[in-house]
């Protein structure tokens, strides 16, 4: 009897958009796993990682980065035709990452004082995430994302389940791993109880504040969290940088940065 | 592990042989966890001697906020309790509950062993005791005991401390459990700081008997037992914050429609961080994790609240999105329909709620208003 044809792996593709490639290396990063990686999926399109470029379609596409220019938008027309799952990794492709703070400010005045040729550039007057762009199977949340949410995105795309990505606030996870409330005990401003879990509440395991970078979680009560941040010292400018960081594109954090922000006369 | 208060009469153990009785805990193969200074607060951890514990520190809690300080004498249990309960060494936060491999055609599952390890419970307080006799009817007594939990809580000594203070989250007394521990531990300390620097030692198990008589401790005088007796009734005569329970569970569930549900909801941060504080909250979410290859596989549980919107998700979509909503259901839960469901309320009174809530939400002041209705007009 013939033996049967061993099946094709899975083809991966990661694409780069406007970022700085920390997302990307999270999968280099994943020493241990790497090679169990790439002996379950054929890594076909991975520039940052091999010259080997090969064509789609792909079962998976990590699409990295933000949506800044017409070309980008462009691209990821075609690459939503050729790619099965679609996911998004990091802060940059779910809401548009650091640069969004463009959004904020006119364009054209931001660009003459940045650049001695403006004329030169060919970009959007606004930073965005890929799911505003076209439809988006997950999104990996973070700046980076974390390892073992990638992994975890990974072996569910392969074995065809959902991936499993808690929506939760970081203050949960804080408890679970017996973290010292900052806020509370130390009166540290901190994001936690707004943003979305994923990251092992890294920052307060190190007494520092959440910053934020993963994201508002399920229920952002960026509101209620307010008088919280004004109670423990924190002023309206110190509030609108905290939300102006990586995910300040998400409209919940956008909008508390933009009302917080200093009135200029 | 249950006990009845009082198998002999009381001894005395001098403060600077505290340690000894550290020492025939771990001669019995206990490991000691119990209160500690970590980070600006205190938790639970294990402790290798009397040195470990928060010597000369105390705690300051409000609504929302908590800070240490140091006190001035040498009390060793001078403070009430830190946002850890002893819920973590029993139902701990992670567990993993099997693990199964892929054989041939088939599937072989590994249960997960179930922890055995001897713990020694340093400094648990009248409301703990409570929450562990709580948690103990819904997870180690009827029809679904949980065998990781038994095996845990079975394999306990818990050595209680009376509360010579409170704080202003403290609220026991409307529950009547504390400041001073009557059941559920091994021995339970009171600490006299008045004269000789000692403790008054009370027997709840045959155990605790044998570490007595190995220690060879003296029986208390009388006057030891009255000061501790004076303590326990100061203490409770300090405290401040009330929960009034008359007729609590009727209150609550009369008024599932009151504006103030919303006002509260308004200030809910939806953050969890009461749930996970709470010693008897014992909600738990299932994770799966498969391997790369496929081959293996293991499923743990962890801690969950009802405060996150997936908690409630039926069919792939949250039926509590509005946070007013997942208030009242805990609150509800906890004061109300916990006693329809476990013959008893969820609440002991320990204030971790409140202390730990960023949000400064107080629920014995949301249960005031809902109470009271003419307040809500012009209550700030």
């Amino acid at each position: 009897m013939p033996t049967p044809k061993p099946k094709p792996k899975p083809k991966l593709a990661v694409i780069k958009l406007a970022s700085c490639d920390g997302c990307q290396l999270s999968l280099l990063d994943c020493e241990d796993e790497l090679l169990a990686v790439a002996g379950a999926l054929d890594i076909a399109y991975f520039p940052e990682a091999s010259s080997r470029l090969l064509k789609g379609p792909y079962d998976v596409t990590l699409v990295e980065g933000s949506v800044t220019t017409a070309a980008d938008r462009e691209r990821l027309a075609a690459l939503r035709r050729e790619s099965r799952l679609l996911i998004t990794i990091g802060a940059c492709a779910t809401s548009g990452g650091i640069q969004a703070l463009r959004n904020f400010q006119s364009y054209p005045e931001l660009a003459r004082s940045v650049y001695a040729h403006p004329e030169y550039l060919d970009s959007l007057a606004t930073s965005s995430g890929v799911a505003e762009h076209i439809p988006v199977d997950y999104e990996l949340r973070g700046c980076p994302v974390d390892k073992s949410q990638l992994l975890e995105v990974l072996i569910a795309a392969l074995h065809g389940r959902a991936p499993r990505l808690p929506r939760h606030s970081v203050c949960l996870e804080c408890k679970r791993r017996g973290v010292v409330c900052v806020t509370v005990a130390h009166g540290t401003p901190c994001l936690g109880p707004v943003t979305q879990t994923g990251c092992g509440a890294l920052c307060p395991r190190f007494s520092r504040g959440c910053f934020g970078c993963f994201g508002p979680s399920d229920t952002p009560r960026v509101q209620a969290l307010a008088p919280v941040l004004a109670s423990v010292g924190a002023t309206d400018t110190d509030v609108a940088r905290l939300y102006g960081t990586f995910n300040v594109g998400a409209p919940a954090f956008g909008d508390e940065h933009r009302v917080r922000l200093p009135v200029v006369e | 592990m249950s006990s009845i208060r009082t198998l002999s009469p009381p001894f005395v153990l001098p403060r600077a042989r505290l340690d000894d009785l550290f020492e025939r805990l771990r001669a019995r193969g206990y490991r000691v966890i119990g209160p500690r200074v970590r980070d600006g607060v205190i938790v639970l951890d294990t402790v290798k001697s009397s040195a470990d514990l928060p010597v000369g520190y105390t705690d300051e809690h409000a609504p929302g906020r908590y800070r240490l300080r140091r006190r001035n004498d040498d009390a060793v249990f001078g403070f009430v309790v830190g946002p850890d309960s002893f819920k973590r060494t029993f139902l701990v936060p992670v567990q993993r509950l099997f693990r199964a491999r892929r054989d041939g055609d088939r599937v072989r599952f590994s249960p997960e062993p179930v922890d055995t390890s001897k713990v020694a419970l340093v400094g648990a307080r009248g409301c703990d005791l409570a929450a562990i006799e709580t948690q103990d009817e819904i997870l180690a007594e009827g029809a679904h005991a949980d065998p990781f939990y038994v095996a845990r809580r079975e394999a306990a000594f818990i050595v209680a401390v009376s509360c010579s203070e409170s704080r202003s989250s403290c609220f026991c007394t409307s529950f009547g459990t504390g400041p001073r521990p009557t059941r559920g531990f091994d021995l339970s300390l009171t600490e006299l700081l008045d004269g000789p620097h000692r403790f008054l030692v009370e027997i709840g198990s045959a155990e605790a008997l044998e570490i007595a008589t190995e220690l060879g401790l003296s029986t208390a005088s009388e006057q030891d037992q009255g000061a501790a007796a004076g303590i326990a009734l100061r203490t409770s005569r300090g405290m401040e914050r009330q929960l009034d329970t008359q007729g609590l569970r009727e209150m609550l569930l009369s008024r599932l429609e009151h504006p103030h549900w919303q006002d509260v909801g308004s200030r809910c941060l939806a953050c969890t961080n009461c749930t996970a504080v709470c010693p008897t909250c014992f909600c738990v979410d299932i994770v799966d994790k498969s391997s790369l290859d496929g081959e293996s596989h293991e499923r743990t549980r962890q801690h969950d609240s009802c405060f996150s919107a997936d908690y409630s998700a039926v069919h792939g979509h949250p039926v509590r999105n509005d946070v007013a909503a997942r208030y009242r259901q805990w609150l509800t839960h906890k004061l109300a329909t916990w006693i329809d469901q476990f013959g008893r309320s969820g609440c002991v009174g320990c204030g971790r709620c409140i202390t730990w809530c960023p949000a400064a939400i107080d629920l014995t002041r949301e249960v005031a208003r809902l109470r009271d209705d003419v307040s809500l007009e012009t209550d700030p």
